[in-house]
């Protein structure tokens, strides 16, 4: 570096070449423009995107790191500052934890009630969409407005709906003769209460996804296919839902990740006793207990160890995805 | 605007610090260590006055700012300022002001503690809390006993008062003098009170008796919990001994508290609702059921839910024993920079006569007993309840309260017991052994550390 910058200092590189404009400045400056401009062309890309990475290290990575050497720890909420080392305690515990079975049971079938038809309802929404309609702007902007609704606004309508003695689902029920159902204390009927919440929520957002990627699809194959005599529902079958893949795909992994994280709405569902979950646990998910041990019971070295478990849930969940996909690839 | 006087005055600060390191004199260092308040050249604002700000952070609607508290006292000291910040429910409330007390920021200059914490905080956070005790006009006499040690940390962790009591929760018997006469029960609240005075288990029978006479559909209490919070109230000893040992599986009263309140549902005499939900509250709008057990801060809150359609239904009686549920501490952190003038203001809103104010705007029972001679608290009298003289039967009530042992983790001890017990017995139809053994396996997951 230093060698470099004597050869191209002023005194160097002046005298030789006297040129009309600029004087002895002139190459120095092109020399010194080019460099600025191959470091500009190598560097500024990482200076723009580095705040994302200062915001992830203080918000994200520290964040994450902490709670795993907590994990590692037991410590209370009452004096955060007093850990002691108990190693994979933690963790070995949870094996017979049944309390954490529950709830990763709980999370996988709420999960499954509520990601399935919401991506299949989304799906059929968005061909819907993606037909010409009248007012086809208020339709779409229509079905992001659940999404625009705050969870705890939502929940406790749903709360109202679902309610055992004068809710209006049931008044509705006994209306057509079929019987009041008590949906907070049934297991099935309390999972699926809470996934209704769910559904109602992301349709919409799922939608608009699928409709960005079907607008993508060429009108060309629709075209020919119409030609081939397919109908409607066969062109969805074979030429929309088949070019969707990837975005499918991609939805599926954002459900996962949002299923195994699913917080608000049993929380909220639960109005008086907060993150038992029923009093059977019966709709407790993973996101519920792992708050219950860490700011009801004050635990927060069993808290971190059931973050990094879900995290670690999460992992395995990406790498079977990734595996299926790569199989679907070399297909 | 609000945050401006203190804001400038660290600016002051910060600006004179760095003079006087430059060897400016000690002149300087004076003025910076006045108070803004006599200080009439800087920190002044747009009146001419400087003001400290101090806030306070409660939980719910606890009702200092709402009986017009805050206003007095800023009317009296016109040096002082009072913001309140509230964060509805105490389970969200509580982890945070922990984190802050372990942080030493965030803090408010007072803070509100429920008393099922109290003694978490009492053993854990008494060094980071002002010792209110020996603030000047803090009266030890004026409280009653069983309070103050409460709001006391333990000999082994200094002695020091470091909670002073708001409210407490002296409870009677609500009920609907309609469902009683139908039922051809007496509804006059002597001889309501009368039906079951001195033993839980008449207020039982009488449940039953009520049954056989109402007829389907109307039950008598509205949740078993509401009953077990009401039995385990009036014992002395609860979930802890006095040695501080978790005793509640063997303790009688507990288990008997337990059974009791298991039989509400088992008998059929339970509306099986959840107290503090919606449905709860729809209860009480469509007179579900004819009893409830209620702390002298619920009155206001099933006028609230009944709406004026119940007006000159409900009334109050007298418990089967005195029995209390719920009350508040205010706590000052050592971390906030106006500590001193904190615990003056603390102490000044839980004087008896600002606890009996709050007491006539806001149903919430005082804790110092000095109150209970005081007019407008032995003379009270709630209008939507029938007129019912409540100041003389919550003090009544409240004199009657046994000293009870609080323990660190009363609260989730409480809230197991309610929520997963006896709410599997009163809603999932399980039998009270079943209830008691879910509630136990929860406990001990969360007692576990």
């Amino acid at each position: 570096m230093t060698d470099e910058t004597a050869l191209l200092s002023p005194s160097a590189a002046g005298p030789k070449r006297p040129a009309a404009e600029g004087g002895g400045r002139g190459r120095s400056g092109q020399v010194w423009r080019s460099r600025r401009y191959r470091w500009d062309l190598r560097w500024s890309p990482y200076a723009f995107v580095a705040p994302f990475f200062l915001f992830f290290a203080v918000f994200g990575l520290f964040p994450l790191l902490y709670t795993g050497w907590a994990a590692l720890h037991q410590v209370e909420l009452t004096d955060p500052d007093a850990m002691t080392w108990v190693g994979l305690r933690n963790f070995t515990r949870l094996w017979d934890d049944e309390f954490f079975w529950n709830a990763l049971r709980n999370t996988v079938t709420i999960g499954l009630l509520s990601t399935v038809p919401q991506l299949a309802i989304a799906l059929g929404v968005a061909h819907l969409l993606n037909y010409r309609l009248r007012g086809s702007a208020f339709f779409r902007v229509a079905v992001l407005t659940p999404y625009a609704t705050s969870v705890a606004a939502a929940t406790l309508v749903f709360v109202l709906l679902f309610g055992r003695d004068y809710g209006m689902i049931n008044w509705a029920l006994s209306a057509v003769g079929l019987g009041a159902v008590d949906w907070q204390n049934g297991t099935f009927a309390s999972q699926l209460a809470v996934s209704t919440i769910v559904i109602w929520r992301w349709t919409g957002y799922n939608a608009l996804i699928y409709l960005a990627a079907m607008q993508a699809v060429p009108g060309e194959l629709y075209e020919s296919a119409a030609l081939d005599g397919a109908s409607r529902w066969q062109q969805f079958l074979h030429v929309t839902v088949p070019s969707l893949r990837p975005t499918i795909l991609f939805t599926c992994v954002v459900s996962t990740i949002g299923a195994t994280q699913l917080f608000g709405e049993p929380l909220l569902f639960n109005g008086g006793a907060g993150a038992t979950g029923g009093s059977d646990h019966q709709f407790q998910t993973l996101g519920l207990y792992l708050y219950e041990q860490g700011w009801v019971n004050l635990h927060l070295g069993r808290a971190s160890a059931i973050a990094w478990a879900m995290f670690l849930i999460l992992l395995l969940i990406a790498g079977a995805a990734r595996l299926l996909r790569g199989r679907g690839d070399s297909r | 605007m609000r945050a401006q006087p203190p804001a400038r005055a660290r600016a002051r600060r910060t600006l004179s610090t760095a003079v006087a390191a430059m060897g400016a004199a000690a002149l300087l260092l004076g003025g910076c260590a006045q108070d803004p308040e006599t200080d009439p050249k800087s920190g002044s604002s747009a009146d001419g006055k400087a003001k400290t700000t101090l806030t306070v952070g409660v939980f719910g609607a606890f009702g200092l700012q709402e009986a017009g508290l805050y206003d007095e006292y800023m009317a009296q000291n016109p040096g002082i300022r009072i913001e309140q910040t509230s964060i509805e429910r105490n389970e969200n409330y509580y982890p945070q002001l922990l984190t802050h007390l372990g942080t030493g920021s965030g803090l408010a200059d007072i803070q509100a503690v429920e008393v099922n914490n109290i003694a978490e905080i009492t053993a854990t956070q008494a060094d980071k809390l002002v010792d209110l005790g020996k603030t000047p006009g803090v009266d030890k006499a004026a409280y009653l006993p069983w309070k103050w040690a409460q709001g006391t940390a333990p000999a082994a962790k200094g002695g020091a008062t470091v909670g002073l009591g708001t409210d407490i929760g002296p409870q009677g018997i609500c009920y609907r003098k309609d469902l009683f006469e139908a039922a051809g029960l007496p509804s006059d609240r002597e001889a309501v009170g009368a039906l079951w005075a001195g033993d839980w288990n008449k207020y039982l029978e009488t449940g039953k008796a009520y049954k056989a006479k109402a007829g389907e559909g109307k039950a008598f209490v509205d949740s078993a919990s509401g009953v077990m919070a009401a039995v385990t109230g009036s014992s002395a000893q609860r979930f802890y001994d006095e040695q501080g040992k978790v005793v509640y599986k063997t303790n009688p009263a507990v288990r008997g508290a337990f059974d009791l309140a298991a039989s509400f549902a088992t008998e059929g005499l339970s509306a099986k609702l959840q107290q503090f939900t919606p449905g709860w509250d729809q209860g009480f709008a469509n007179g579900a059921f004819a009893t409830v057990s209620c702390p002298a801060w619920m009155l206001g809150y099933i006028q609230d839910k009944a709406g004026p359609s119940g007006k000159d239904k409900w009334d109050v009686a007298q418990a089967p024993k005195p029995s209390n549920w719920g009350g508040s501490f205010l706590i000052v952190p050592k971390a906030g920079k106006r500590a001193e003038e904190a615990a003056k203001l603390a102490a000044w809103l839980t004087a008896p006569e600002q606890q009996a104010k709050l007491f006539e705007k806001r149903g919430s029972f005082p804790s110092a007993s000095a109150a209970y001679k005081l007019p407008t608290v032995s003379g009270a009298k709630h209008d939507y309840f029938g007129g019912a003289p409540i100041g003389e039967i919550f003090s009544k009530a409240a004199q009657g309260i046994p000293v009870t042992v609080v323990g660190p983790k009363d609260l989730v001890i409480a809230q197991n017991l309610a929520d997963i017990g006896m709410l599997q017995i009163d809603q999932k139809g399980r039998s009270p052994q079943e209830g008691w053994e879910a509630a136990v396996k929860a406990i001990d997951n969360a007692l576990d550390q």
